[in-house]
This record gives C-alpha cells, sequence and structure tokens, in this order.
C-alpha cells in the first residue's frame, strides 16, 4: 500500500514533434492523489486536462516522467495492462459502450476487466440479477432492458451504462474526462449526480475533468487548474468550499496575462 | 434462342450448385467473423482458401486420411491468418494491405506446396476423399450421404460458432470489433484479439478450400482468385434477404450465420442461372463483382432514400 494512490510526477508530452504541429500538451505535470480524492480539474482548451487522462490511461506513452497508481508503476504498461487499475467514462457517449451489444453483455465486459477471458459464457445468471439490481438503483428503468443494445441507448443512458461499468469492479482510480460535456444541462445534472453517487458509495478515487466552473466547485474535495500543460492553482478542503466562479477567472486571468478573459469556454460559464 | 435453353440441364446443374453453395457457406463464415464482428476487410482469404486446398490435396496423395487433411487445412489457414494479424498489429500496417501483402506472398507459397507446380489433380477413383462431383451427381446413397454430412457438418460449425462467440473470449472479439477504445479501456488486449479472429477467420476458410478442391479433383493455384468477393457476396445476399428475419429471433446470431449459408448457395443457383442463359464464363467475374456491389448498395440505397424520419434515439 502506498501513501497515495496516484502519483504523476514530472510527465511530459509532445504531440507531433519536430514537426510543424509540435504541441508541447504536458510540460511538467505533477499531481498526486490520496486515497478518495474526488478531484475536478478544469482549464481552458488546450490545458492538458484531458490529456492527463489520457497519460494516466495509458492511450500513448509519455516522453518522461513517471506514473504510479497504488504503488504499481505503470509508466511502462499499455492501455490494456492498465485498465484493472482504472474506470472510465468519456466525452462522447458512444465510446464508453459496444452499440452493437447488449447492455447485459457490455457490464460483462466490464465485470472482466483486469482477469482472463477463457472459454467460459460471456454472461451467467447471476450476473444478469445482480446488474438488474445495480441499474434499478440508477433509476432510470434500464434493470428491464437488460438484452436491448446499446446502440439504441440515449447518450445520457449510455453514459451511466458506462459509470457502471467503470464502477462495477471498484477501480483505484476513476477517470471522467468531460463525461457530461455531449449530453442536455438536465442529463447532464443526473449523470453528474449518479458519478457523485457511485464515488460516494464506492469509496473511490476520482479525477473528473470539466470545463464547467460552477461543477468543478461544486464536486470533490479538491480543484486543480491547469494552463499550457502545467498545474496552476491546487486547492482543498475548506479553501475549495469558499471559492467563487470569479475567484477561478481571476486565477485564470492571472495565469494567462489576461487572454482569457476573450476565451470562448470561459464566457461560456 | 431462348427455345434452345433446356430447362433439363438447369435442373441437373442444381445439385452441383448446391454443393457449391454449401462448401463455399463455410468459407463465407470466415468473412463474416473478418468483414462483420471484426470490422476488418481482410483479403488473406484469396490465398488462405488455396492454400487449405492446397494442402489437403497434397496430403492425401500422401496417404494422409482426409479428415486429416481437412484439419490441417484448417490449421494452414490459421497461419495465414497469423501473419496477417502480425503484420496488422506488431508492425502496424494497415489491415487491408497487410493482408494484400499476405495474399500475394500466398500465391508462392500455395505454388511451393503444390510442388511447384501450378495445380495438382486428386481423382476419387485412387484416394478416399470427402467431397466430389461424383457424389453430388450420383444417383445412388453417395449422394445422400454427401448432402447429409456437409449440411451436418454446416449445422455443427454453426452450433461451435455459436457457442464461441457467447463465450468470454468471443465477447472480447465482438467487443473489439466494435469499438476498440472501449475494449481496451476494459482490460482486452486488442491485438492479441484481432490475431486471433484472423486465425479462425482463415482456418475456416482453409477448410472450406480442403472441400473445394476435393469437390473439383484438382487444387489450382488460381482457385482462390475473387473468392473474398464471393464470402462478401454470401454475407451481404444473406443479410439483405433474411436479416429481418433473424432480429429479434433468440439465437439470432445462429439464425444469421444460417442465412450465410443460405447466401452462399443462392449465389450459386444465380450463377449457375446465368450460366445457363449463355453467359460467357470469361465474364462470370464481372458479373460477381456486380453482384456484390448492387447487394452492398441496397441497404445504403434504402438508408437514403427510403423511409423518411430514421428512428434514431439520441
Amino acid at each position: 500500500m502506498s501513501e497515495y494512490m496516484l502519483e504523476i510526477q514530472d510527465v511530459h508530452k509532445v504531440f507531433n514533434a519536430g514537426t510543424i504541429n509540435e504541441k508541447t500538451a504536458l510540460d511538467g505535470v505533477d499531481i498526486r492523489l490520496s486515497k478518495g480524492d474526488f478531484v475536478t480539474i478544469i482549464g481552458g482548451n488546450g490545458a492538458g486536462k484531458s490529456t492527463t487522462l489520457n497519460a494516466v490511461a495509458g492511450v500513448w506513452q509519455i516522453d518522461h516522467g513517471k506514473i504510479i497508481i497504488n504503488g504499481t508503476d505503470v509508466t511502462k504498461l499499455p492501455e490494456h495492462k492498465r485498465a484493472p487499475y482504472l474506470g472510465r467514462v468519456f466525452q462522447d457517449p458512444m465510446t464508453g459502450t459496444a452499440a452493437t451489444m447488449s447492455i447485459d453483455e457490455n457490464l460483462a465486459i466490464a465485470a472482466r476487466r483486469g482477469r482472463h477471458r477463457g472459454l467460459k459464457w460471456g454472461v451467467t445468471k447471476a450476473e444478469r440479477a445482480a446488474y438488474r439490481e445495480k441499474l434499478a438503483q440508477f433509476g432510470l428503468g434500464l434493470e428491464d432492458r437488460l438484452t436491448t443494445k446499446v446502440g439504441l441507448l440515449s447518450g445520457g443512458q449510455r453514459q451511466a451504462i458506462t459509470l457502471l461499468m467503470a464502477s462495477l469492479m471498484k477501480p483505484d482510480l476513476l477517470l471522467l474526462d468531460e463525461h457530461t460535456a455531449a449530453l442536455d444541462p438536465k442529463t447532464a445534472a443526473k449523470v453528474l449526480e449518479l458519478s457523485d453517487k457511485v464515488i460516494a458509495e464506492n469509496d473511490l478515487t476520482a479525477m473528473m475533468v470539466t470545463h464547467n466552473m460552477k461543477d468543478a466547485i461544486a464536486h470533490g474535495n479538491r480543484l486543480i487548474m491547469m494552463h499550457e500543460g502545467r498545474v496552476i492553482y491546487d486547492v482543498a478542503g475548506e479553501g475549495k468550499k469558499n471559492l467563487h466562479v470569479s475567484d477561478l477567472l481571476r486565477k485564470f486571468e492571472e495565469a494567462s496575462g489576461g487572454e482569457f478573459a476573450n476565451d470562448r469556454m470561459m464566457l461560456a460559464n | 434462342m431462348l427455345l434452345s435453353l433446356n430447362l433439363n440441364s438447369l435442373l441437373n446443374a442444381m445439385p452441383g450448385s448446391i454443393a457449391q453453395g454449401l462448401i463455399w457457406g463455410i468459407m463465407a463464415f470466415g468473412v463474416f467473423i473478418t468483414f462483420r464482428l471484426l470490422d476488418f476487410a481482410d483479403l488473406t482469404v484469396d490465398g488462405s482458401m488455396v492454400t487449405g486446398g492446397a494442402t489437403a490435396v497434397m496430403l492425401i496423395k500422401a496417404g494422409v486420411s482426409p479428415w486429416l487433411a481437412l484439419l490441417a487445412a484448417f490449421a494452414a489457414g490459421m497461419a495465414a491468418g497469423f501473419v496477417t494479424g502480425i503484420l496488422h498489429t506488431a508492425f502496424g500496417i494497415p489491415g487491408i494491405l497487410a493482408s494484400i501483402l499476405t495474399q500475394l506472398s500466398l500465391y508462392s507459397i500455395n505454388y511451393n506446396i503444390l510442388g511447384k507446380a501450378a495445380n495438382q489433380a486428386i481423382s476419387v477413383n485412387n484416394y478416399k476423399l470427402l467431397a466430389s462431383l461424383r457424389y453430388v451427381n450420383s444417383s445412388g446413397s453417395d449422394r445422400i450421404i454427401f448432402f447429409a454430412g456437409l449440411t451436418g457438418g454446416i449445422i455443427l460449425l454453426i452450433a461451435l460458432m455459436y457457442w464461441f462467440f457467447g463465450t468470454e473470449i468471443g465477447q472480447a472479439i465482438r467487443a473489439t470489433g466494435c469499438n476498440e477504445s472501449m475494449a481496451r479501456a476494459q482490460g482486452i488486449n486488442t491485438n492479441f484479439i484481432k490475431v486471433l479472429a484472423l486465425m479462425i477467420s482463415n482456418g475456416l476458410v482453409g477448410m472450406s478450400g480442403a472441400l473445394y478442391a476435393q469437390c473439383q479433383g484438382a487444387a489450382d493455384v488460381n482457385m482462390g482468385r475473387g473468392a473474398i468477393v464471393i464470402g462478401l457476396a454470401a454475407v451481404i445476399i444473406g443479410e439483405v434477404l433474411f436479416g429481418k428475419l433473424c432480429e429479434k429471433r433468440k439465437l439470432m446470431f445462429a439464425w444469421t450465420l444460417l442465412s450465410v449459408a443460405f447466401g452462399a448457395v443462392l449465389y450459386y443457383i444465380v450463377y449457375a442461372v446465368v450460366i445457363w442463359l449463355r453467359m460467357p464464363s470469361e465474364n462470370m467475374k464481372l458479373f460477381s463483382a456486380a453482384i456484390v456491389a448492387l447487394f452492398l448498395s441496397i441497404p445504403y440505397l434504402k438508408g437514403k432514400y427510403g423511409k423518411k424520419g430514421v428512428k434514431k434515439n439520441v
């Protein structure tokens, strides 16, 4: 057991190095999460929020630095080998589920995350009953539609399924990558509420990237602001509780020398 | 000119067409796995079909049991699928190109398997074969045993595939084909899964090639040319004609596979009719391509000009 659930140590990532499109995405990111931390991450476009989550998930290899999950150095592990430690929900509701497969099959695939997949039947009766029960707690009526193809569900329903898939095996770390950004406000609020519930009930450590500053303040126990591939503000506990959107805006402006006043994403909030 | 067409000659051709359709149905199962389940346009099959046929014929000629030869053809097909899979996953070559490279290399390999010859004949007079036009056209019990055996074999294959694609590993194959990001996020080694699916697919194709070569009485280095198109034709004809019937049924996956086999049989029946209508045989590849183009475009055109207001939950 490690002191931290997640350690991101001096991580650097440059995309398209040596070309005209060279872009420094992560420029020495250091983040340490204790067990049970629920951190929200905000920042402008290209600040490195989603990139940080992808670095942890191992979507590609980082150029420099270390990533340690619950004491295990996963820096060199490919994406599918890090999956056992992680639950992930993505911005696009299409990304997290297999559309041509049924709800119970999607959940069954998630239930085998990190386990050997052999020639045993893919979904057992006992599992189905357990899934039905868990889905019923979501209150979306999905418990009666276990054999429905996920592709027929709405974006919000798919995100709810993905959330359940992510938490089913109680991951060391839950990564929520703007998972409500593609949803309408009412559905987004519902999915956020489910996220809070899932995190609290399973006592998960979580990182949530969001564009919405109000959400970033209202959820979690800690808030991180990123800018140009670096962490520029990190606040937890009482300090975070007393934050206002105006405080965050000021921070942004300090960091960027005023240019944020023109940032489309900031004005939207 | 129509008067000169003899209906009897068409009817006489039917058993041969049905036999060919059933044998190619097995090949189409392989295409179904890559094209539909894995979403991978695998052109290896043009070569692995011949590899299976050549392997089986040479082994039978060497005195090996035709059943063992059938297994060996499956293994040879798997080896071909393995190469395509490794070229794609370990060396990053785009899937379709990787399969074309394997297909091309197989032409040389098949030539070598055939003892540095373009073809090798095998006569049912001298060897005990699993399939032969002799059985197909015999009037006695040989014909019944052959068709019963072939149909039974296909039903067995459908049952096996139904089971396999319902297991954990089969689910992983379907998930990989549907959404690779999701599969990886759920800890599935998508590279391994792709290689595995390509191997199973080409194994089936090799087995089909073994039966086809025996049925024709020879393995020919060119016998796989355009095989992918025939396999696709079977898959797509099956889907377009029987898709609605399969939907929402219990065991839907098994019904879908059955419709693929029917698709292959139908393809060869239509083929026989076209030949009977005096289409010169050198034009048949053009005909095959046209059929597949037609059936591939039907779902698209239906979606575009068919029902207005497509139902979609967002």
